[in-house]
């Protein structure tokens, strides 16, 4: 069995599992352990794939598996991995584990709620192991379609409207998406041979410059979309807001991560000229995403507000640095990612446990947490601190490679973009400070605060887990850095080789 | 004729043989055991399916009349498929006392109807075809208007015979005009005479419009509506799969074999009433409350989808056409079946009724759950394929702006779709309908609906199969 469809196969196995368990405790240790196997199973993918290229395989693609689907379509069931989607997967796998410990306490159809976030897990990992696009798009819309049974069902405040909002927009998305994919399977091949689904095959091929100016923005809008690109993003603090604790971790921490990934993956990667030509148009709009996302956060008075705004502004940031195109830019990219879905999964677990204490979000009603819940705080400040790019932890890594990969373009319009973003970081600074200085320092605001309890075990497992791999990466992150650029080559020289120049405004 | 001819049309024949005899054990009941010719009817059924599985060669009778091939075979099981559920559902309705005396009548319309549409499917010449289309809808308006005690029932076969009547009229006008410009009335010979002479570009326009009758496309769409209203739920979903079913393969059939040297002409009439009827079921549809209108307005937006492979006009075109009727009959089924079961145990059809069904019904709440994903084109179900085969026949021809109008349309419907998930899911609701079982028959006809949901998709034979039989113009 090829170890990359036990990442399909595991959450398939679990979910049936938790399906035959009857009390609440056996559902959620049920789900404990299958995304425990997956952790494992991640970290040991992470250590092969270390071995295997320590060992001089160079292929692009490792433990690839291939399997004929619809022979008439030629859709195959293809799976492989290289540098980045180990990262993603190892990512998807901790913030999944984390999840689970973050919703431990679910009591309300607990067996539906678990089942649901496997099921939005599957399609994440499957999503991430798809070299065919087909699959790519099956698992791409299998990860959106539950999020609205968990925003409608567990979420909090306009949940039915949110939810609604989410399915549709992503929906949407994908209806871009698909038009792009299918004018992408009709020209992957040189005329007389036959067509095909798959991502290096089509790479291979340089897809007519005329069919590329129309299909890239499909594309890159679509996947843009979920990257929460600007002026499409408004689903996000909605949905984020209204969304269940760890349904909020997975969606900002790993769903947004499927639009950046499939942006470059398939929009960049297989569109190099059209991507040149238009990245200015999207340059802009993730540059405005960065900049007003950040501002946005600033006058949110709700915590998941804030932290979904902030989500905006770190996600555009990703899309941003991949329309950099050059290595350094797209490697800040990655790390990006797996920094800020580590972050805002942390985030988001700790704002889900602070007001099933307070049973409110709004900062100005709570003050001096610190005193009665020091663990939590401590775990909050330490967050918040790698949000703003603190060194040492993983947000500043990732910010600085992305800052000198863009400011590496020699041309005005880039480098103006460039300082423009960078000052998103102070405006980051200002409404983390803020939160931390009200939140949890300060008077207690209400004398029923004295009385809450710090965090509990399973609050510990979960938080612990996701600040230990932001340090990680803040403390090492070469080989994180090494393991991605190695398999951006590729699409580096790709882009390198396409045709077109880079077309400016100014 | 011997023994192979009566090979060449066993569909049609054994169904015959079975509507009679059902008719004649019907006769030889008495009152009190009237119900038993129930399971004698749906077994007779399950074995006419079967025989229609087993293989055969195909061939040509009465002079060109009548045609048989693998395609045309595989395209009367996929309706007897549908059928088939159908008739499993319709159990517990039947077995209501105000429908004691008249449950064979059911099953012998029903099978007659489905001959009509053998036919016209198998037809090699207009008159077949007439002949068959005609068969095909005029017992369907008993089948509407069955509970006739009922104002609205009644009404709906009213409607449907008077639009049924007029869109035939106006169908037959056109085929006037082509035995009047070609002399011939065989499909053979008028492909070779079809040229885009202003008569016969009339003649094609009054072709569409009555097929479009009854496909239900916009803008001749508005009988739909009430007529699925008023109309017993099981003869809706009938009316709504088989019958819709069947005359999009022969609409497609006879544009493949008798238009295909105007191509041009109809591909562009299509795009047009491609967009108007999945942009019109769409909006009707967000509105509505009751259940079966609200599956109505559905299927008219998903008869908008089917142009799109038929426009096409190729191999490929044609096979997702027939893949996606299949999974449509399937999902389709799906909702009816759960629509029609909640009917006959509370009486209640408004979506309203359904708040908090999941809690009291969980197995008929996620069937339905699935059946509207299915419809509304959302993976890991059949209709996800079903609809995405659909657009990649239309990709290929180049059409990527109807694609993506389809595509948002599909978004657009999901909007509806997901407000039975909500009712049932999400809404809270002090008097939910309680927890009722179904009865066997009802039972059985949901898991077969169920199974194709789920298996149809994933199991690519099923495309392979009806790919290797189907045939494009090019």
């Amino acid at each position: 069995m090829n170890i990359l469809t036990l990442f399909v196969l595991i959450p398939v196995v679990t979910m049936l599992a938790i399906g035959f368990s009857k009390s609440m405790k056996s559902i959620r240790v049920v789900a404990a352990i299958g995304m425990g196997i997956q952790l494992i199973l991640a970290a040991f993918l992470v250590y092969a794939y270390l071995t295997e290229r320590a060992a001089g395989n160079t292929a692009e693609m490792l433990f690839t598996y291939d399997a004929l689907w619809f022979p008439s379509l030629n859709i195959h069931y293809s799976i492989g991995v290289d540098g980045i989607s180990v990262a993603m997967i190892a990512l998807t796998a901790v913030v999944v584990f984390a999840g689970i410990f973050a919703s431990w306490e679910v009591e309300y159809l607990s067996k539906e709620f678990f089942i649901s976030l496997i099921l939005l897990a599957s399609g994440v990992f499957g999503f991430f192991i798809s070299i065919d696009l087909f699959t790519m798009l099956l698992f791409y819309e299998l990860a959106v379609i539950p999020m609205y049974l968990l925003i409608g069902i567990w979420g909090s405040g306009p949940k039915e409207y949110s939810a609604m909002k989410l399915t549709l927009m992503l929906m949407g998305g994908s209806a871009l998406l698909m038009v792009g994919l299918l004018g992408i399977y009709f020209y992957s091949a040189p005329d007389g041979t036959p067509l095909t689904w798959n991502l290096l095959e089509i790479s291979k091929n340089t897809i007519p410059i005329e069919m590329q100016r129309f299909l890239f923005p499909f594309t890159f809008i679509g996947f843009g979309i979920l990257g929460a690109l600007f002026p499409f993003h408004t689903w996000s603090p909605d949905g984020h807001a209204s969304a269940p604790t760890a349904v909020s971790m997975l969606h900002a921490g790993v769903l947004m991560k499927l639009g950046g990934y499939g942006a470059f993956r398939v929009a960049i990667f297989l569109m190099p000229d059209a991507a040149q030509e238009q990245a200015w148009i999207f340059l802009l709009l993730t540059g405005t995403s960065v900049v007003y996302g950040a501002f946005g956060a600033i006058f949110q008075k709700d915590l998941k507000y804030i932290n979904a705004y902030s989500s905006v502004s770190h996600c555009g940031l990703v899309l941003f640095a991949i329309l950099m195109m050059n290595q350094t830019a797209l490697n800040g990219a990655v790390i990006q990612m797996i920094s800020h879905g580590l972050m805002t999964a942390l985030f988001f677990a700790l704002i889900g446990m602070i007001y099933g204490r307070t049973h409110t979000r709004l900062i100005n009603e709570m003050g001096g947490l610190m005193k009665v819940m020091p663990f939590l705080s401590v775990v909050y400040v330490i967050a918040g601190l790698a949000s703003l790019g603190l060194p040492g932890l993983s947000g500043f890594v990732a910010e600085m490679t992305i800052f000198i990969g863009s400011f590496q373009h020699t041309d005005s319009f880039h480098r103006m973009l460039t300082i423009i973003a960078a000052a998103s970081i102070v405006i980051t600074a200002v409404y983390i400070l803020r939160v931390v200085a009200t939140l949890l320092y300060g008077p207690i605001r209400n004398d029923h605060y004295n009385h809450l309890t710090d965090a509990r075990w399973f609050e510990k497992l979960s938080t612990v887990t996701l600040l230990v791999c932001i340090a990680a990466i803040g403390i090492a992150p070469l080989w994180l850095s090494d393991m991605i650029n190695f398999s951006l080559a590729p699409i580096v020289t790709k882009l390198s080789m396409a045709t077109s120049s880079f077309v400016s405004i100014f | 004729m011997n023994i192979y001819d009566f090979l060449i049309m066993r569909h049609e024949l054994v169904l015959v043989i079975i509507a009679l005899v059902v008719l004649i054990i019907d006769l030889g009941l008495k009152p009190a055991q009237k119900r038993h010719i129930i399971p004698v009817a749906v077994t007779l059924f399950i074995i006419h399916t079967i025989i229609g599985f087993l293989p055969s060669s195909g061939g040509i009778l009465f002079g060109g009349m009548f045609h048989s091939s693998p395609l045309l075979v595989m395209m009367k099981n996929v309706l007897n498929i549908g059928v088939l559920i159908i008739l499993l559902q319709s159990y517990s309705w039947l077995i209501k006392p105000e429908n004691k005396e008249k449950m064979s009548e059911y099953f012998v319309i029903m099978f007659f109807t489905l001959t009509g549409m053998y036919f016209m499917i198998s037809a090699g010449d207009f008159l077949m075809f007439y002949l068959g289309l005609e068969t095909a809808s005029i017992p369907i308006a008993a089948l509407a208007a069955y509970m006739h005690h009922r104002t609205k029932s009644a009404e709906a076969g009213v409607k449907y015979i008077l639009s049924s009547a007029l869109s035939s009229g106006i169908l037959l006008f056109g085929l006037s005009l082509i035995y009047g410009t070609t002399g011939s009335i065989l499909f053979s010979d008028i492909a070779f005479s079809i040229t885009d002479s202003p008569l016969q570009i009339f003649a094609l326009i009054f072709f569409i419009s009555g097929m479009a009758f009854k496909i239900s496309l916009v803008p001749f769409q508005l009988w739909t509506a009430d007529v699925y209203e008023g109309a017993p739920t099981n003869v809706t979903s009938y009316l709504s799969v088989i019958s819709k079913g069947a005359a999009s393969f022969v609409f497609m059939l006879i544009l493949f074999k008798v238009f295909f040297p105007v191509m041009e002409v109809w591909r562009d009439i299509l795009y047009t009433l491609s967009i108007a009827t999945m942009i019109i079921g769409n909006l009707f549809a967000l509105r509505q409350k009751n259940m079966k209108r609200f599956l109505a307005f559905s299927s008219i937006a998903q008869a908008g989808f089917i142009l799109l492979g038929i426009m096409v006009g190729s191999k490929l075109g044609m096979t997702s056409v027939i893949y996606f009727i299949l999974t449509y009959i399937f999902s389709n089924l799906g909702a009816f079946g759960v629509v029609s079961a909640i009917e006959n145990a509370s009486g209640k059809l408004s979506m309203d009724d359904y708040n908090g069904l999941y809690k009291t019904n969980p197995k008929l709440s996620l069937l339905m759950m699935l059946s509207v994903f299915s419809l509304a084109g959302i993976p890991p179900v059949a209709g996800f394929f079903g609809k995405f085969f659909l657009f990649t026949s239309a990709a290929s021809a180049g059409l990527y702006w109807l694609v993506f109008i389809a595509i948002l349309n599909a978004t657009i419907s999901l909007y509806y779709y997901l407000l039975v998930v909500k009712a049932m899911f999400i809404n809270k609701n002090e008097t939910p309908i309680p927890a009722f079982k179904t009865d066997l028959p009802a039972r059985a006809g949901l898991i077969l609906s169920a199974l194709g949901i789920f298996i149809l998709g994933f199991w690519s034979q099923v495309y392979e199969w009806i790919n290797n039989l189907t045939v494009g113009i090019f």
